[in-house]
């Protein structure tokens, strides 16, 4: 069972060639709430502080805030990039990150070759890769641009073999940045399909959304975050 | 859908800022990172061609520039120290060859986790591996001037006896080095951006004090401090065995000392620091 456990999660980003020391002082004597120094005095900005949740499996949890207020920096810290310096994560079952699906992309080799580096980048075996790469070409539906460098394909294309690479495996655990929108109308009606059925089958999604329409559609949780506090965690009735 | 089946082992992340496990997750860290070797080959593999994109002679270049380097640097400095080439070019060619790769590594293994910050940023994937790669690609690089060395030897006449099959723990102890040093440098260049520069004077530096252009035996007594740089013992741990029957067991010592202390500043600074590289790239 997929689960997730958050206890006074804080997480803060140094800021470290700020140079001179008026610049600090500057900083500092503002009085924010966000900049601060921390226990060695280096100037931080507290991007999620003190984060107290459980998220259990059937959750379909939409992060919304302003921008900063800290929904990426969750999503990251959640997928196990950031680590907190303080408090306690933990993180059962296996995640798969929408986050950034580009991500990790070489753009000087062709769609098939990335699919491939993509196979590498999660350590599947040559079978799994066969799969991948059959299941992948298919859907992202770039024929015979699947052996062109990608860095001769066009935005939309890009994406799509992006998109199709990052939601070809059915993880337990969903993060997303943003609901998926782009490429042409017959891609986006896939696509749709595709995420509706990853969503489904997800035992818990954590989704960063400024869209009231997914939030309602997709998520029976929402969390409230501003300047890296939950302000507000409810059912979908938080949303005014 | 048609969803590869993904094997489900228990995936659990747990981190606790109170309990940080820093020893157990370096070393963790470090497992995952060299089971990983595949990816970090393809990455290497990647790097190469594509530094070399639309080069007709491609990684070709680099065989190249060391013939040349080896034949101009072999005729000025056999004449300037009144060599007998047949004996000077052999003792070139091997320490002219490990030192580029070497240096090479060096200067690139700063830019080990800056140049990998798209990825480190936007997936979880362990911070050895970026090592790996940038071992691997400038072995790689250092692979195309490698048939020089056999090449010099022919013509010269140079056999080396079964005592060279010794360079082998030499390079063991090379490699042993990189993954250290691409995690170590790779993390001060981070957190320090003044370091890079700094790293490419002292390589400069090292180039003409260690004996590559020159004989460790021209400096007569005072050869006994060669020991005390750690190029010197690194170096001779290969050209020893290719060249000189084994190399002196001094060499050996020292190069085995530098590896170890290397190893556990490493992973010294490794295990303490490495949950802060997010933050740092």
């Amino acid at each position: 069972m997929a689960r997730i456990c958050a206890e006074g999660l804080r997480i803060e980003f140094p800021l470290y060639h700020l140079g001179a020391r008026s610049m600090k002082k500057r900083l500092l004597g503002a009085a924010s709430r966000r900049v601060k120094a921390d226990a060695q005095n280096r100037v931080v900005i507290s991007a999620l502080s003190d984060l107290s949740f459980t998220i259990e499996s059937g959750e379909k949890v939409a992060l919304v805030g302003h921008n900063g207020a800290g929904k990426s920096t969750l999503l990251r810290t959640l997928a196990g990039i950031y680590e907190p310096v303080g408090g306690r994560l933990t993180v059962e079952g296996e995640v798969g990150s929408l986050i950034d699906p580009a991500a990790g992309l070489d753009s000087l080799s062709t769609g098939r070759e990335n699919i491939r580096l993509r196979a590498l980048y999660r350590g599947l075996n040559a079978e799994q890769t066969a799969a991948l790469e059959a299941e992948a070409g298919e859907f992202s539906g770039l024929g015979e641009f699947l052996d062109v460098p990608i860095h001769g394909y066009s935005a939309g294309m890009s994406i799509r073999l992006a998109f199709a690479m990052a939601t070809a495996v059915q993880p337990q655990i969903l993060l997303m940045d943003e609901w998926f929108s782009a490429g042409d109308a017959d891609f986006m009606a896939k696509a749709e399909i595709r995420l509706e059925q990853l969503v489904t089958a997800s035992e818990i999604l954590v989704i960063a959304t400024h869209d009231m329409h997914v939030v309602k559609r997709w998520c029976n949780r929402v969390i409230r975050l501003e300047a890296g506090r939950i302000v507000e965690d409810g059912g979908r009735e938080c949303l005014v | 859908m048609s969803a590869p089946s993904m094997p489900r082992p228990e995936h659990i992340l747990s981190v606790d800022a109170a309990n940080p496990r820093h020893t157990e997750r370096a070393l963790a860290d470090l497992k995952d990172g060299l089971s990983q070797w595949r990816l970090a080959l393809a990455l290497a593999r990647l790097d190469l061609r594509n530094r070399y994109r639309g080069s007709v002679l491609g990684p070709l270049w680099m065989s190249l520039s060391s013939l040349v380097m080896l034949i101009g640097l072999g005729l000025l400095y056999g004449a300037l120290f009144k060599f007998k080439l047949s004996n000077y070019l052999p003792h070139l060619a091997v320490s002219l060859i490990v030192w580029q790769w070497m240096a090479g590594f060096i200067n690139d293994s700063c830019a080990t986790l800056t140049s990998a910050e798209g990825v480190i940023r936007q997936m979880r994937l362990p911070y050895t591996l970026h090592a790996l790669r940038v071992a691997f690609r400038n072995t790689f690089v250092a692979a195309h001037s490698l048939p020089l060395i056999p090449i010099v030897f022919l013509i010269f006449g140079q056999v080396p006896g079964p005592e060279a099959l010794l360079a082998i723990p030499g390079l063991v102890l090379i490699g042993i080095n990189m993954l250290a040093g691409g995690l170590l440098l790779g993390m001060v260049c981070a957190r320090f951006r003044d370091i890079p520069p700094i790293v490419a004077n002292v390589v400069q530096l090292a180039f003409f004090v260690s004996p590559i252009l020159w004989k460790p035996e021209l400096l007569g007594d005072a050869m006994v401090w060669m020991a005390f740089n750690p190029f010197y013992a690194l170096l001779e741990t290969v050209r020893g065995p290719l060249l000189e029957g084994g190399g002196p067991p001094l060499a050996w010592l020292a190069a085995i000392f530098y590896t170890t202390l290397h190893v556990v500043l490493a992973g010294f600074l490794f295990a303490r620091f490495r949950s802060r590289i997010a933050f740092w790239v």
